[in-house]
């Protein structure tokens, strides 16, 4: 999923300095998994702007609504009577979302409640990793399942490098070296032999390189 | 200030603080006549939404009573408020209320002493606060 984490409250306020009633978006998808921007988040957000702008001497009032996913035309669409009111959104999505409502909603302005992180998962209750670089070309199939795009913060493709020690990765001694992982689990696998491939060039036009991406299938349009 | 009275809401898990106050009922222990109670099932029910509620409506001040840690009737309830009662407090913070408006006790139902003193304690620092700016005229 999509990891996010809330702005601090003054820079979302200051956002809003000007505006006397607002959308306070959430979204149902990632950001309500990862605890920064569902239902829940989404109502202390407005209530903490509420309560800071009374004191202000400013009162604001506030919308909350939170669509099952902001990354998704319809849901927007749904969001039409809502925002019809309001002087701006807030949108407790990750990236997208505020993309999505500031593209359907031409004259409103929409400002981001998130910085959105990274793609990951859960270790811990409250803790979250990053798992994958979206790197566009997966090769996880030869590196025993751990990705060394993003695992690595060198992103080498070839085996560690010469800060790897004891297991641990040089930039921070709490961080396992990607490398030592992928050769342990290749090694308990039976599988070391992956490692002796030699491996095409990876192609980084299919990441970030080259540009904005899309996917596009023709069997699920309508 | 002059004339100023607190008002103090108090959420109480009914499995000690609330019984710690009907306790200090029953003592004919005197205690602040600011606090306003209400009884929840356990701390760890509360919720976050409800607190900050709480200091909308006008409280002066809000406290959390929880088990003594280790001794929560569902385990952990009491750990976990006070997790969010912290992480509430930091959101106070930034909306210039001030997170000292809010605090979590523990106690047990057989401490009707403490409950007394917690009600006093909190009148006290609510009264050198000053009313709540969210207060209803």
């Amino acid at each position: 999923m999509i990891i996010a984490e809330q702005k601090p409250l003054a820079e979302i306020a200051g956002f809003i300095k000007d505006c006397e009633r607002v959308l306070v978006a959430g979204c149902g998808g990632c950001v309500t998994v990862c605890l920064s921007g569902g239902e829940k988040e989404a109502e202390i957000l407005a209530s903490a702007l509420r309560i800071k702008r009374r004191i202000e001497g400013r009162p604001l009032e506030t919308v909350t609504y939170t669509a099952p996913r902001q990354c998704d035309p319809e849901f927007i669409e749904a969001m039409e009577n809502v925002v019809r009111e309001v002087d701006a959104v807030i949108s407790l999505a990750c990236g997208v979302g505020p993309q999505y409502l500031a593209e359907r909603y031409p004259d409103l302005p929409v400002y981001p409640a998130q910085n959105t992180k990274f793609a990951g998962g859960s270790r811990a209750h409250g803790v979250w990793e990053e798992y994958c670089g979206l790197c566009g070309d997966c090769i996880l199939h030869r590196t025993g399942g751990i990705c060394p795009v993003i695992r690595c913060p060198k992103s080498i493709l070839n085996g560690p490098c010469g800060g790897s020690q004891k297991g641990k990765c040089e930039i921070d001694r709490d961080l396992d070296c990607a490398w030592q992982l992928i050769y342990d689990r290749l090694k308990r696998l039976g599988r070391l032999d992956l490692l002796k491939e030699v491996a095409p060039l990876k192609d980084w036009s299919k990441a970030r390189d080259g540009g904005p991406r899309r996917v596009i299938r023709e069997d699920v349009m309508i | 200030m002059k004339g100023f009275e607190p008002q103090i809401v108090a959420f109480c898990c009914l499995n000690c603080a609330y019984s710690a106050a009907d306790l200090a009922g029953s003592m004919r222990r005197q205690y602040a006549p600011n606090v306003r109670i209400i009884e929840i099932p356990c701390t760890g029910a509360i919720d976050q939404r409800v607190l900050l509620q709480t200091f909308e409506e006008g409280a002066d001040g809000v406290f959390v009573a929880g088990c003594l840690e280790g001794d929560c009737r569902y385990q952990v309830g009491n750990i976990r408020a006070k997790k969010r009662v912290k992480a509430l407090q930091k959101i106070l913070d930034e909306t210039g209320l001030g997170g000292e408006r809010l605090e979590m006790f523990n106690l047990s139902a057989a401490m009707g002493n403490r409950f007394a003193e917690i009600a006093d304690e909190m009148t006290r620092r609510i009264r050198c606060l000053g009313p709540s700016p969210l207060r209803r005229k």
